[in-house]
């Protein structure tokens, strides 16, 4: 590699941070009123818009049919966009061949060719675009050694275990310096431990490089390590786009509450709101207060959405204003670092609380009636659905 | 599989009935085919196994109807006829063969099982009566390309059983392709056409290498359907087009000579030249798919 090129990189390597620090973007990918419907008649995308910055990592979440692979498939050309525009880097795309528009791609089963070597399937992309030997080679090792799989180029990809497919997959879709890299659940596949440990070297190497990934998953623990911006879909439509921490602590509405994290929900009705209080009035009588998120009006139907480690045993750490509810404690799990208790809750009795194994904690036992409490804030009174 | 020790007498009739009844299956289909062999090496004229060659006497042994074979005008020209149309028959068969297979495997293509069906009843109609369809359909294309491009009558001849001998074997070629196909994981071209390969490229880097196996046996399936073919040739060709298969045909009805034996024998030799491949190159794929992830 060239100095040249290697000053090119650093530069695009510090624009893409300070832009994902921001979370702002210019717009390099962007889904512009974007419908897709492979029958004619059932949209599996509904009017998608969004806008990826450069080196931002953005990821897809969603549960299966929630049309986000469609996106990736249509960003990666090969789906066509019913309805609406792609562009990237502000030129629509809706026109461009897949094969001519330079973007990298993980594919869920790494689509490794299995008559190539390792190296020949990393020099394929290279060869394809007339490069000369030497330099292919020197860019093939490059990339291995990247990944870590330096001494591997000889292999086949059949002689690989999946995590070592995993990691070609990987340095095949980076060795032409594609400047987006979309990943289709490359990691699926893989046992925890490895996934865990893939799921830290993918962000490395997205940092490292500069690049903009789109990353399609169904898991949250994924997204919520890897991403920049976490994009979550439903039903064709973007729920919420935020960054993690803003999608774990603030869900927009009930299906992101409930498909982010472990969730407690409590239904029950606004008796009024005032600034950024509202009192609600459980189905099962109790008076609580909490934080209106999508509810505006007096008399309207909400389900409270409460964290299990944001629900306190101990009152001494509660504000002074939280409302102390009745609680039976009907199981009690030791998790190692956590304790687990499940409780019956204003007729819930799937109420879960989170405590740290403090050292202090007590056991609780099955039957125990105690007092929980909550912080008003903690507690979000989320749309009924 | 041996016998276990609490075998019933039922099962251990069974077990020896079974190998009986495999070993005389192999014998009707294997010993017609042995026979000729040592025959084609009878040094007399006739069709029997002399007392000299059941003594195993060198005298009754010969490779004069070998060396017939290889010197008569006849059997040459049969034998240069076989190897010209057989190839290229061979060749047409296994570009269409393969394009067709490729296009009906993708689930977009309406009317799949129909085209299919229609493409493969070369193998299923009985011989003779395609073959009567083919002299009507071939003697009016042939007199066509002599009228309007004055082509010779014994060019236009060989292109006639090309074409007939193609449209036979292209059926085996579709067959085994499209086994081949099913295995074939189709994000492959995805992950080719997203590392920036045409559909040309991919096609010959990634998706042929891949399907070769059966395009390969494919191919050799339509050699042999045309180097054995004789009720078509017969129907549509002319003296001069005459292939190994029919000259041994007209042999047998007008001078039985040994030197079919021979040609024969040659015939099964490189039958099983061709099988042995057929067979290497099914483990190889086999290999090749086993490799495939996932």
């Amino acid at each position: 590699m060239t100095d040249c090129a290697v000053a090119h990189m650093n530069e695009r390597d510090k624009r893409g941070r300070y832009l994902s620090d921001m979370t702002a973007n210019d717009g390099f990918v962007t889904f512009d009123r974007v419908q897709k419907s492979y029958d004619g008649e059932n949209l599996v995308v509904k009017d998608l818009n969004l806008s990826i910055g450069k080196g931002e990592f953005l990821t897809m979440l969603g549960p299966s049919g929630s049309g986000k692979t469609t996106c990736l498939m249509m960003l990666a050309g090969f789906e066509s966009a019913t309805h609406g525009e792609i562009k990237l880097d502000g030129v629509s795309i809706n026109n461009i061949p897949p094969h001519k528009r330079g973007i990298g791609m993980v594919f869920q089963n790494y689509a490794l060719f299995p008559h190539m070597t390792v190296a020949e399937n990393l020099a394929f992309p290279l060869e394809v675009r007339k490069m000369g030997k030497d330099e292919r080679e020197a860019k093939v090792k490059r990339a291995l050694d990247m990944v870590q799989m330096g001494a591997f180029g000889g292999r086949r990809p059949a002689q690989l275990s999946g995590g070592q497919q995993q990691r070609i997959a990987l340095a095949r879709a980076l060795v032409f310096d594609a400047e987006l890299v979309l990943m289709d659940e490359p990691l699926g596949a893989l046992d925890k431990q490895l996934r865990e440990h893939m799921q830290f070297e993918i962000k490395h190497l997205h940092e490292q490089l500069g690049i903009t990934v789109v990353y399609v998953t169904h898991d949250q623990g994924e997204a919520l390590t890897m991403s920049d911006r976490v994009a979550v879909f439903n039903d064709g439509r973007i729920q919420q786009l935020a960054p993690p921490e803003d999608l774990y602590e603030r869900p927009e509405n009930s299906f992101v509450a409930q498909f982010i994290g472990e969730n407690n929900t409590l239904g029950g009705r606004i008796e009024k709101i005032e600034g950024d209080v509202a009192e609600v009035r459980l189905h099962s009588g109790e008076l609580i207060s909490a934080f209106p998120v999508n509810v505006t009006q007096p008399g309207e139907e909400t389900t409270i959405s409460i964290r299990p480690e944001r629900v306190e045993i101990d009152h001494t750490r509660l504000p002074a204003d939280a409302h102390l509810i009745d609680a039976e404690v009907l199981e009690w799990i030791y998790m190692g670092d956590i304790f687990r208790t499940r409780l019956r809750v204003a007729g819930n009795d799937q109420f879960v609380i989170k405590s740290r194994n403090s050292g202090d904690q007590r056991k609780l036992k099955p039957g125990e009636k105690i007092k929980i409490g909550w912080a008003p804030m903690d507690a979000r009174a989320l749309d009924a659905s | 599989m041996s016998l276990p020790a609490y075998a019933s007498t039922g099962q251990r009739v069974w077990y020896y009935s079974f190998r009986v009844i495999c070993g005389l299956i192999f014998a009707f289909l294997i010993i017609p085919i042995l026979v000729i062999i040592p025959l084609s090496f009878n040094a007399t004229d006739f069709f029997t196994f002399t007392p000299e060659m059941l003594r195993l006497d060198p005298e009754g042994y010969s490779l004069k109807h070998y060396e017939d074979f290889f010197t008569d005008d006849g059997w040459q020209a049969a034998l240069r006829n076989s190897f010209i149309i057989a190839p290229i028959a061979t060749i047409l068969a296994v570009v269409f063969g393969t394009l067709a297979a490729i296009g009906l495997s993708q689930s977009h293509v309406p009317f799949r099982r129909a085209i299919m069906a229609i493409l493969i009843s070369p193998m299923i109609v009985p011989l003779i009566i395609s073959a009567t369809g083919m002299f009507f359909f071939y003697s009016a294309m042939g007199n066509f390309l002599e009228d309007t491009f004055g082509l010779s009558q014994d060019f236009v001849g060989y292109i006639k059983i090309i074409l007939a001998h193609a449209a036979l074997g292209i059926p085996f070629v579709i067959i085994t392709v499209t086994a081949t196909l099913v295995g074939f994981d189709h994000s492959l071209t995805r992950a080719a056409a997203n590392m920036g390969a045409n559909p040309v490229t991919t096609f010959f880097k990634v998706q042929m290498p891949l399907i070769l196996p059966g395009v390969i046996s494919g191919g050799l399936f339509a050699f042999i359907t045309s180097f054995d073919e004789v009720v078509v040739v017969i129907f549509i060709g002319s003296a001069s087009q005459q292939t190994l298969p029919w000259q041994m045909f007209t042999g047998l009805r007008e001078q039985i000579s040994p030197t079919i034996l021979a040609v024969a024998t040659i015939l099964v030799v490189i039958s099983i030249l061709l099988l042995t491949t057929v067979e290497l190159l099914r483990r190889r794929s086999e290999r090749l798919r086993g490799m495939s992830p996932g």
